[in-house]
């Protein structure tokens, strides 16, 4: 099987947030990490990899830091690895990122499948998914918590539902978008951290993928950032003292005032 | 749109370089440099004290505002049931329709939808698009998006909202992707900019962080997907009137490559977390699987969910599916009561936009009470069953 896998470098966004006197955004000791969630979708290309051999790409769109995270995956096992950087590509929506990314599975074409993970952390927007799948023009299935296996050139997952879950089949090449139950991340071996350390990364920008300029990037995109402000501090923060009798019958009491709850 | 930096006023005092979130301002030398990476989002001009930032935005053209017009909202319907957040789409899309003077349309896909078109009239759609046919009994995102992108490109709306629900965050972005149009994940708020009639799209970023409002004042149809629970849910309106009209499904629509081979839907203690009103979450404070008990007769009386941490997820004590947080799912009920949960970050972002937090915690340092409304400090063994005995007491129980 050939597989492709996207991964997003973010920041570690515990360590993000706007400090309320000055309304500026710290960032002091944020890291840079793989954004959680790809690293289930590595995962899930691994066991897939492994399972049917072939060969797994992981590909990412970021400024040349992002290498890094490519050359994690690379250490979890990952064959190869492409870093989709340029000027060009800064301030990208999830429309222009969808695009380049296609452009870029297009050239590691014939592909069978490629694997995202459900939501990026620093935007959790979950679009790019499914928008780099109508880009290709190839089907997918996103949210998928289960993957039940592979026959006759059908991929058959379980997704999750709101309400449920839904078996589907879909027929390859596609995309899916995996969540946490798809299966814990391996430890990556010492073997695989050492390649990873010398294996070349190669870099493909606008000239390499064939893209137009106002494709990509914050000419390509649809949407903008307006604005960005903190959010309204949340939480009254009222403790409620006394013996548990008299919390219990307090708390019930604020939340009928609050009509969050209804009783006869 | 551009950024300059006047380096006139600029003092190279920083404040820019900490405000922003991708870590592109320097300080080089006496003045402050935008570097690779720029989005202009605005984050460095809002916190310059000597407005030395300024940041020229586009406006919307008036082409795009002029030839698209009307609010629509895609109804989802599964097993046999309209989903909630399409009457909160309702009640937002009548807001919004009014502050354009336009109209407010529904489309709804099914396999058999007996009266849903009324019931989304009496919610107050003018007109409901109506595909009913056995191709789209469930949900398949390439035919649904197909079949919606195909009657955007005949109807021209000025705006398309669905649900962020697991359907309408699938969905969406392939129907944004066929229409190469903009689309916004998730908003908590919903405005018009009188100016150029941009749809203004509020959403929370970086994990519940901080807010982002986003548009896309050039392209057509300007899309979001609205977080379920947050907007007000239309009201029945007796005797209001709307066109229903029945729809073919076009034959190109139909993609044969995805097929859903069965639907499974939880029932019982499984749990439409993202649509309940009242969540009782338990985390590693539980201490054991069948403690779970307990929680779920305190959410059986207020007719809630019950919801975990990872921490107790991971323990094995109750299943994934009830794991709200980063890593499982996003919900804003009215009222949502932690217990024993300790309040970190990957736990907040999932939860809160509730409107009212309970935390019940023995810690008085544990981190869940600075988001909560109303915390009590102790044991929650001696605590639920007393509010479970209290509001038995008050039911006439
Ligand atoms: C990448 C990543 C993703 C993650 N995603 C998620 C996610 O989606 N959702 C999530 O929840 N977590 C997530 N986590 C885990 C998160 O960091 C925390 O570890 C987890 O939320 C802690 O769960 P907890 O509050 O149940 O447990 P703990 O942190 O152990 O807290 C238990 C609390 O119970 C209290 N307590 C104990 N006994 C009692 C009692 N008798 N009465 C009252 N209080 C009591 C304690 O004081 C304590 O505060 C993620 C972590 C990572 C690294
Ligand atoms: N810049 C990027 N480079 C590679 N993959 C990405 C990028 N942005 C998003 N993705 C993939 O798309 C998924 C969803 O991201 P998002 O839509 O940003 O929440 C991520 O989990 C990644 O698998």
């Amino acid at each position: 099987m050939n597989l492709v896998v996207c991964v997003k470098q973010v920041p570690d966004a515990k360590n993000i947030r706007i400090d309320p006197v000055t309304n500026t955004l710290q960032r002091q000791g944020v890291e840079s990490i793989v954004n959680p969630f790809d690293l289930y979708a590595l995962e899930a290309g691994l066991r897939l990899r492994d399972e049917f051999g072939g060969k797994l790409t992981v590909i990412s769109m970021g400024p040349p830091q992002a290498e890094s995270v490519l050359r994690e995956a690379l250490s979890y096992g990952a064959d190869e690895a492409v870093l989709l950087s340029d000027r060009a590509f800064a301030g990208a929506d999830t429309l222009a990122t969808a695009k380049t990314l296609a452009a870029c599975v297009r050239r590691l074409s014939p592909f069978d499948l490629v694997i995202c993970g459900k939501q990026a952390v620093d935007g959790d927007t979950a679009q790019v998914g499914p928008a780099l799948a109508q880009s290709l023009d190839i089907p997918h299935v996103a949210f998928v918590g289960t993957m039940e296996g592979v026959e006759a050139g059908c991929l058959t997952v379980q997704r999750m539902m709101d309400d449920g879950y839904d078996t589907v089949a879909v027929e390859l090449p596609a995309l899916i978008t995996v969540v946490k139950e798809i299966g814990e991340p391996r430890v990556p071996s010492f073997k695989g951290k050492m390649r990873a350390k010398k294996q070349p990364v190669p870099v493909w920008g606008l000239k390499e993928l064939d893209l137009a300029e106002d494709q990509v990037g914050l000419k390509g995109s649809a949407t903008w950032v307006e604005r960005i402000f903190a959010p309204e501090p949340r939480g009254r923060r009222e403790i409620l003292d006394g013996d548990p009798d008299t919390q219990a019958a307090n708390l019930l009491k604020r939340l009928k005032e609050d009509q969050v709850v209804k009783l006869a | 749109m551009s950024i300059g930096i006047d380096r006139d006023k600029c003092t190279a005092c920083g404040a820019c370089v900490d405000a922003c979130p991708f870590g592109v301002m320097e300080i080089v030398g006496e003045t402050a440099v935008v570097g690779d990476g720029c989005t202009l989002c605005g984050a460095c001009e809002e916190a310059c004290a000597f407005e030395a930032i300024t940041i020229v935005r586009k406006t919307g053209s008036s082409e795009a505002a002029a030839a698209y017009q009307g609010v629509w909202v895609f109804a989802e319907y599964r097993g046999g049931n309209i989903a909630g957040v399409a009457f909160e789409l309702l009640g937002e899309g009548r807001k919004l329709a009014e502050k354009l003077g336009q109209e407010l349309s529904a489309v709804i896909l099914g396999g058999c939808l007996d009266g849903a078109a009324e019931e989304l009239v009496a919610h107050g759609a003018d007109r409901v698009f109506v595909f009913d046919h056995p191709d789209l009994l469930h949900f398949q995102e390439a035919t649904y998006s197909r079949t919606i992108a195909g009657l955007v490109r005949e109807r021209k709306p000025a705006v398309l909202l669905l649900g962020a629900t697991a359907i309408g965050r699938s969905l969406a972005p392939g129907i944004a992707a066929l229409l190469d149009t903009g689309l916004t994940a998730d908003c908590t708020e919903l405005d018009i900019r009188p100016e150029d009639q941009a749809l203004l799209q509020t959403r929370p970023a970086f994990g519940g962080n901080i807010m982002a409002t986003i548009v896309c004042a050039d392209r057509r149809p300007q899309m979001a997907t609205v977080r379920p629970k947050v907007m007000k849910r239309a009201s029945r309106i007796e005797g209001h009137r709307g066109e229903i009209i029945s729809m073919d499904l076009p034959s190109e629509a139909v993609d044969r490559r995805i097929r859903v081979l069965g639907t499974v839907a939880q029932q019982g203690d499984l749990v439409n977390l993202a649509e309940a009103d009242v969540i009782v979450a338990g985390g590693r404070g539980i201490q054991e699987e069948k403690n779970f008990a307990l929680l779920k007769e305190l959410a059986d009386l207020l007719n809630g969910c019950v919801a975990a941490t990872r921490g107790a997820v991971d323990a094995g004590w109750i299943d994934y599916a009830h794991q709200v947080g980063q890593t499982g799912r996003t919900v804003s009920p009215k009222l949502y009561i932690a217990c024993g949960v300790s309040g970190a970050v990957q736990h907040l972002v999932g939860m809160q936009s509730s409107d009212v937090i309970v935390a019940i915690n023995k810690d008085p340092e544990a981190p869940i009470f600075s988001v909560a409304d109303y915390g009590i400090v102790g044991d929650l063994f001696e605590i639920v069953p007393k509010l479970i005995q209290q509001i038995k007491n008050s039911l006439g129980q």
